[in-house]
């Protein structure tokens, strides 16, 4: 057994019930609430699962909360992208033999701060010394820096940002569940109310509450389950870090974390870009999922921009990018990460609000603390 | 928010305090590499040495920000990537210039100039 070629599935997944303003519930109980959703909707019990990854909270905070004992725990954190890299390695796992169901949690309380910790800087790290001084703090002001960089190399400008905004936000109006869901214009972005030159609000995620869970199994399991059929297999997965700071890029416009993960996420499965169907790339600012097309190398460099207002990635396009609106439209709790790869499972699994006609095999790329960390997977709809 | 010293960047704020930019220099691969840390981030090598560089730089990328953090409104709202001449970047405030796209070509031509002990950079020319 293998952890990648589609030995190992994902059987459950979902988000919690609701998704945005809920300032009724702590940020533990997002974890549960879309924990106990995912392991239902797998057929599974809380007593069935024996590995548990999360983010934020420690793993074992999430496994005692909703009485699990676990026999493999994974707390990595880098970011955003922290659940693909779970995925990833619990398909290691469950390779292995190390476990044989493994709930992967999400939950956080971005917007209306329920139950959260307090957020710290520590001004003796190489970012409190060097980065945070000059007020690159949030992340409007920090992840977005080096993206006039990329667009003055590339002759592209401010429209190009935009024409990303306008693509997803057609997907959004189609997505009841989706934060922002008006179309509009590239004219519209560009005189909304400017948060940090060059971007505008609209070029900026949505701060929502949330969650979401994945259950992954052995595709022999998998098999035996009531959610069998529409189980989701993993046919390759890259994982890469490039340091924690933005003014440390070895180049400001291309992230060596995207090229390094993603080009171990397509050698691992055995695919090419043309057999990508569906493509979700994180974005939580509208540069990123310019920076993702041309490192991942769906299209060359300089060629992002006009892919995206050539309506490449809207409805009805050759490559169908962030079909639920994306960070951008439809929620960012503040790790994002879970939610791409939510909308991946459902357009492969035929379920999801803009369906995609015949999604094959799907490519999720996710990014976390800024231009850090990096997490690529390539998901099938079938086991090859 | 005020840095915190540790004992391998001292000397970076040492210099600072003097008006001086501090940066170090790998004696193995010769080349000079930020942040400071007691091994050159290239090559390994643990043949570093503090050097005092130009101060001459290049803009590589910033934003305006119209959203200062509380309590960090004092600040230059353009926060800013720039090279320095001997190849190390850094974030950093541009100062002595009105704030606006206009003002701020990419590649523009800086200066180091020192604000509260920190290193910040004004377009070449400016008054500081």
């Amino acid at each position: 057994m293998r952890m990648h070629g589609g030995d190992v599935a994902i059987v459950g997944a979902a988000e919690t019930e609701e998704i945005g303003v809920l300032p009724d519930v702590s940020m533990i109980e997002l974890h549960a609430g879309a924990a106990r959703r995912a392991i239902e909707d797998a057929g599974l019990t809380a007593a069935d699962v024996d590995g548990v990854a999360t983010a934020g909270p420690p793993a074992m905070e999430v496994s005692h909360h909703l009485g699990i004992t676990p026999r493999w725990l994974d707390g990595t954190m880098v970011g955003g992208c922290s659940f693909m890299l779970h995925v990833r390695h619990a398909a290691a796992a469950i390779a292995a033999g190390a476990a044989d169901v493994v709930l992967i949690t999400h939950g956080e309380s971005g917007r209306s701060r329920v139950g959260v910790p307090q957020y710290g800087m520590n001004p003796a790290s190489p970012q409190g010394q060097f980065e945070m001084p000059y007020g690159a703090v949030l992340p409007y002001a920090t992840f977005t820096l080096p993206a006039l960089r990329f667009l003055h190399e590339r002759g592209m400008g401010r429209e190009d940002l935009a024409q990303v905004v306008v693509a997803q936000r057609e997907w959004a109006a189609k997505n009841p569940r989706a934060m922002r869901r008006d179309i509009v214009t590239v004219d519209e972005v560009l005189a909304a109310p400017l948060i940090a030159y060059p971007f505008t609000k609209d070029m900026c995620c949505v701060v929502t509450d949330g969650g979401g869970a994945l259950v992954l199994t052995s595709a022999e399991r998998a098999a035996d389950l009531p959610s069998g059929a529409r189980a989701v297999y993993l046919l390759g997965s890259g994982e890469s870090a490039e340091g924690t700071m933005v003014s440390q890029m070895e180049d400001p416009g291309s992230s060596l974390a995207f090229r390094r993960s993603s080009a171990e996420a397509f050698a691992t499965a055995g695919v090419s870009h043309s057999d990508i169907d569906h493509l979700m790339c994180y974005d939580a600012f509208a540069h990123v999922p310019l920076y993702m097309l041309e490192d991942l190398g769906f299209v060359g460099r300089g060629e992002s921009g006009a892919f995206v207002a050539g309506g490449h990635t809207r409805p009805g396009g050759s490559l169908p990018m962030n079909t639920n609106g994306g960070g951008l439209s439809y929620t960012h709790t503040g790790m994002y990460g879970m939610f791409a790869i939510q909308e991946s499972v459902r357009q492969l699994r035929g379920e999801a609000a803009a369906q995609v006609p015949d999604v094959e095999i799907g490519f999720v790329q996710g990014v976390g603390m800024f231009f850090a960390a990096s997490g690529s997977l390539v998901l099938s709809a079938r086991r090859p | 928010m005020k840095p915190q010293p540790t004992p391998e960047t001292a000397p970076y704020w040492e210099g600072a305090r003097q008006g001086e930019l501090r940066v170090q220099r790998c004696g193995e691969c010769g080349r000079h590499y930020f942040y400071p840390r007691p091994a050159c981030r290239y090559c390994a090598s643990r043949d570093v040495r503090w050097v005092t560089v130009s101060g001459r730089a290049r803009l590589v990328s910033y934003v305006i920000n119209q959203r200062p953090m509380p309590g960090m409104e004092g600040l230059s709202p353009v926060i800013a990537l720039v090279e320095l001449d001997e190849g190390p970047r850094l974030m950093t405030n541009i100062v002595g210039v009105e704030p606006t796209p206009e003002n701020l070509p990419l590649d523009l031509r800086l200066r180091v100039c020192f604000q509260d002990d920190t290193p910040v950079f004004r377009p070449e020319g400016a008054a500081v």
